[in-house]
């Protein structure tokens, strides 16, 4: 027996009109670590339906090799029953089951044909112990953090007896300790003697974690490196995935930086309505007309609530004192509507959640915030939108035959680029984008770059929320960073390291 | 792919595109033809559709109101014995001596009140629509039972009150037999939709969109001028057109005009298509909601108001299922049940494809059991067919 626990072999699968897979060849050595790695739209996450039976025997040509064997999948379940898990980018979680149910959810544990419920929360307490939490198993999924999901998930797959575990971008919603402390845990796995493919946008981390890495491009296996036969670097794997050597991730830009305050907050504090939680506490920061300001720190160090807080979603975020200054004049934005007519725009971070009226097509998405430039005597002058939308369209290089297009049908990469264009076209002063390029393929990363610079030197200002410590750095002209509702440290480009962003988000002192 | 030629292929799909918006024109004419067949000629003569449509005005004009609320993801279950009681009101107001026209606007302005206590109550205090609104269903029905209750069913005393349901707009001439006023307004609304198409098709091509061919194009006109031909010519043979009608017109106007070119439109559709992203993109989606539910409110007691003067009284059981029936136009008519999408116009012809059911069935001497029977099996049958062809994937 050869020491590959899979191969696959010939891997084409089409949807109408798009050529998913061309040919792909795919094997995962028993035991060993192996990512999964290319642009949005390269396959990687079709890759792993076929092999997991979402896309069932007979849909696609090819053969799949397990331990040897030739499989034919038509559901889920029968790759489960060989020891295949997958875990999806979005967590397939109940939020008001208890962790528990959840992990035992579909494969309950039966006692004469009812549930045994002592059993279940005994296994899950071992499951979980495995997995490194410390949680009770009665606790309702939903009242735990994302990263803490992220682990029942595992423990869930686990509890499946599995052999292969499949994860589709596990990190791309944990912060970087979460993250640390998942990568850990998949090591720890490792040893036990799971083999784990693992799909990653985050090159650093692969380039950590990984023995083999698996890269593709349109659908294509182009590179498969094995970290025993070469150096695994994060631009050699950058080379192979767009096909070129990306020597700039963030495009150059010269400082746009003025002396003229655009924006200044006060002593602001708030706290949540709904569980009374202090959120933000005394935040002073500044804007420079032309700045980008970048604001790092982990997930849940009140980021986003400041956004919200400042951007008038007042039912949600009580604000108990401070003061805000829009161009040196005192304001306070009562709802979104009120801070967008003064000229402050929120591209939220979730743009399927909140940002997108996905059902709607590019132009009424583009021009839904700012409706006022294409009405004329009260009435919308539809052929002005087209107009408008398609001179965004082109600018900001969003690919989709018409502005007629709807956002479903679109992208990560573009989508993102139509919130964009909405706040573009709603013309602020200052724009607030909250991690503006989570989840979106490295090429699409650099396009939504240049335009954050091409909008600076138009004279807005920018304050970038986000969770990529490479890109606060590479992007910001000055840099604030969160730790539990405080700003706890403030760096100038020059100075701005990991590390110390890294000691200002923990808010540990730096260790020389 | 080349833009200019088109595969047989891709002509297909846009056939099957245009035809998917023309759905429900077509299980229209098919009930017609069917019914014509079954009633042996009856169905389709003057008399009779005239007397269709003055018979779907009230459930019309509620579809309208009840399309918006769809849209924005609420429902309105409250609609059918608040219209009853706003028609019983109009009527005590008559035979208490207030005029007809002081009377239809306390009676519209009761509509908006009662509308928009619901929406506040939805919008500011956070109790689900379908429960606030089950519970005005309730209280209104205990108000309609305490206003007729004395004296049982109020009889319409005016005369220009009872004509708004039943009566037609003055003739000017005759051909023949044929009322000129009606051939006048078919042929005025016949230009009118040639040359807004026409319009719009240039426009389309100056922006180079993707557009129907012109075979199609021809074809889609002709189909309407055909329709308005027909309907007018009908109509005409009997006693042109009713004031009905015009009152449904002028509200489809009203709607698809705001819902079309205006923002408030704009926001009842994106507030629908997601609220969240809405109200983070400067709506005021509980204004919206307030608005959508005064709206509701105001077509409900119009809806009363036609339906009173249609009986020529007010019953104590005026109104109801009117809501299920507004609701079942909707559907029908292809609002989605997820929000975001639908038509005001549609949803008229919604009403009417319902209405036609019952018209005709009652024609052909189906009873009443079997009526509701087959309007269950048609509505499911209807809707199922829209979502399959709209390609959405089913449970599971």
């Amino acid at each position: 027996m050869n020491d590959y626990i899979l191969e696959m072999h010939g891997i084409s699968k089409s949807f109408p009109g798009v050529k998913a897979l061309i040919d792909v060849n795919f094997s995962v050595k028993r035991g060993e670590i192996h990512c999964l790695v290319g642009e949005n739209g390269a396959g990687k996450t079709t890759l792993m339906k076929v092999l997991s039976g979402i896309h069932p025997y007979g849909s696609y040509e090819g053969d799949i090799v397990l331990n040897g064997q030739i499989m034919k999948f038509n559901t889920i379940r029968e790759s489960e029953n060989t020891g295949i898990a997958i875990i999806n980018q979005e967590l397939a979680l109940i939020p008001d089951l208890t962790v528990a149910e959840n992990i035992f959810f579909g494969h309950e544990i039966m006692k004469r044909g009812l549930v045994d419920w002592n059993e279940t929360y005994k296994q899950a307490d071992i499951y979980l112990k495995k997995v490194g939490l410390n949680i009770n198993p009665r606790s309702l999924m939903r009242d735990h953090r994302v990263g803490t999901q992220q682990l029942v998930e595992i423990a869930k797959a686990l509890s499946k007896n599995a052999k292969l575990m499949i994860l589709d971008e596990p990190t791309s919603s944990l912060n970087e300790e979460d993250s640390a402390n998942l990568l850990r845990l998949l090591k720890e796995l490792q040893k036990q003697g799971v083999t784990i493919i693992m799909i990653s946008h985050r090159l650093k981390e692969v380039v950590s974690i990984a023995e083999t890495i698996t890269i593709l491009r349109d659908g294509a296996t182009v590179y498969t490196m094995r970290a025993d036969e070469e150096e695994i670097t994060e631009n050699k794997i950058i080379k192979y995935m767009v096909g070129r050597e990306m020597d700039n991730i963030y495009p150059h830009r010269e400082s746009c930086v003025t002396d003229e305050v655009l924006f200044e907050v006060k002593d602001w504090c708030a706290y949540n309505a709904k569980s009374g939680q202090t959120v933000l506490k005394n935040i002073n920061l500044k804007v420079h007309k032309g700045e980008i300001i970048g604001m790092a720190g982990l997930m849940g160090a009140g980021r986003t609530e400041l956004a919200l807080s400042i951007f008038g979603n007042t039912p949600e975020y009580k604000i108990t004192t401070g003061e805000l200054y829009l161009e040196g004049n005192r304001v306070r934005f009562s709802s979104p509507k009120d801070a967008i007519k003064k000229g402050v725009a929120y591209a939220t971070e979730d743009r399927k959640k909140n940002g997108l009226i996905l059902i709607q097509d590019i132009k009424f998405n583009t021009s839904f915030a700012n409706l006022d430039r294409i009405r004329n005597r009260g009435v919308i002058n539809r052929n002005e939108e087209v107009v408008q939308a398609n001179k965004l369209k082109e600018s900001i290089n969003i690919k989709a035959p018409s502005v007629q297009q709807i956002l479903r049908n679109l992208s990560g990469g573009n989508q993102q680029k139509v919130v964009l264009a909405k706040w573009i076209f709603a013309t602020p002063k200052l724009m607030i984008l909250d991690e503006p390029t989570r989840g979106i393929d490295v090429g699409a990363k650099f396009e939504i770059y240049t335009l954050m610079n091409e909008m600076v030197k138009q004279g807005m200002s920018i304050i970038m929320i986000s969770s990529e410590l490479l890109e606060v750095i590479g992007m910001s002209d000055r840099i604030y960073v969160m730790h539990e509702g405080k700003i706890t440290g403030e760096l100038s480009k020059s100075e701005a390291t990991e590390q110390k962003i890294m000691h200002f988000a923990t808010n540990t002192e730096e260790l020389s | 792919m080349s833009e200019n030629k088109k595969t047989g292929r891709e002509y297909g799909k846009t056939l099957v595109t245009n035809l998917r918006n023309y759905l429900m024109y077509i299980a229209l004419a098919v009930i017609f033809i069917v019914f014509q067949i079954l009633s042996n000629g009856s169905f389709l003569t003057a008399r009779n559709i005239t007397n269709l449509i003055n018979q779907t005005g009230y459930i019309a004009v509620m579809a309208v109101g009840m399309t918006l609320i769809l849209i924005i993801r609420q429902i309105d279950l409250s609609v059918g014995f608040v219209a009853g009681f706003l028609g019983a009101a109009a009527a005590r107001l008559l035979k208490a001596g207030v005029a007809v026209l002081p009377t239809i606007l306390i009676v519209l302005a009761m509509g908006v009140m009662i509308g928009l206590v619901q929406g506040l109550i939805i919008g500011k205090v956070g109790v689900p629509a379908f429960i606030t609104t089950l519970a005005f269903e309730f209280g209104f029905r205990g108000l309609l039972t305490l206003i007729t209750e004395a004296t049982g069913t109020i009889p319409i005393q005016s005369d220009v009150f009872y004509e708004l349901s039943n009566g037609f707009i003055p003739e000017l001439f005759k051909i023949g037999d044929l009322s000129g006023s009606c051939l006048i307004a078919g042929a005025i609304s016949m230009a009118l939709i040639v040359f807004s198409e026409i319009r719009k098709r240039k426009e389309l091509k100056r922006y180079k969109f993707e557009d129907m061919p012109v075979l199609l194009f021809i074809l889609k006109l002709l189909f309407f001028v055909a329709l308005i031909g027909t309907l007018t010519v009908v109509l005409a043979g009997y006693r042109g057109i009713s004031w009905t009608i015009v009152i449904v017109v002028i509200v489809i106007a009203i709607y698809s005009f705001v819902m079309n070119k205006t923002k408030v439109g704009r926001y009842i559709y994106g507030m629908g298509g997601n609220p969240e992203a809405a109200q983070l993109s400067g709506v005021d989606i509980k204004r919206i909601l307030i608005g959508s539910f005064a709206s509701m409110g105001l077509m409900a007691a119009l809806g009363g108001i036609l339906y009173t003067s249609r009986l020529g009284s007010a019953t104590p059981t005026a109104g109801m299922g009117f809501e299920l029936d507004a609701i079942a136009s909707c559907y029908i008519a292809g609002v989605s049940t997820s929000g975001g999408v639908g038509s005001v116009a549609n949803s008229v012809i919604g009403a009417f494809v319902i209405m036609s059911l019952t018209n005709g069935l009652n024609l052909i001497g189906v009873g009443i059991s079997y009526q509701y029977l087959i309007k269950g099996i048609i509505f499911i049958l209807a809707v199922a067919l829209d979502v399959r062809s709209r390609g959405k994937k089913a449970l599971g």
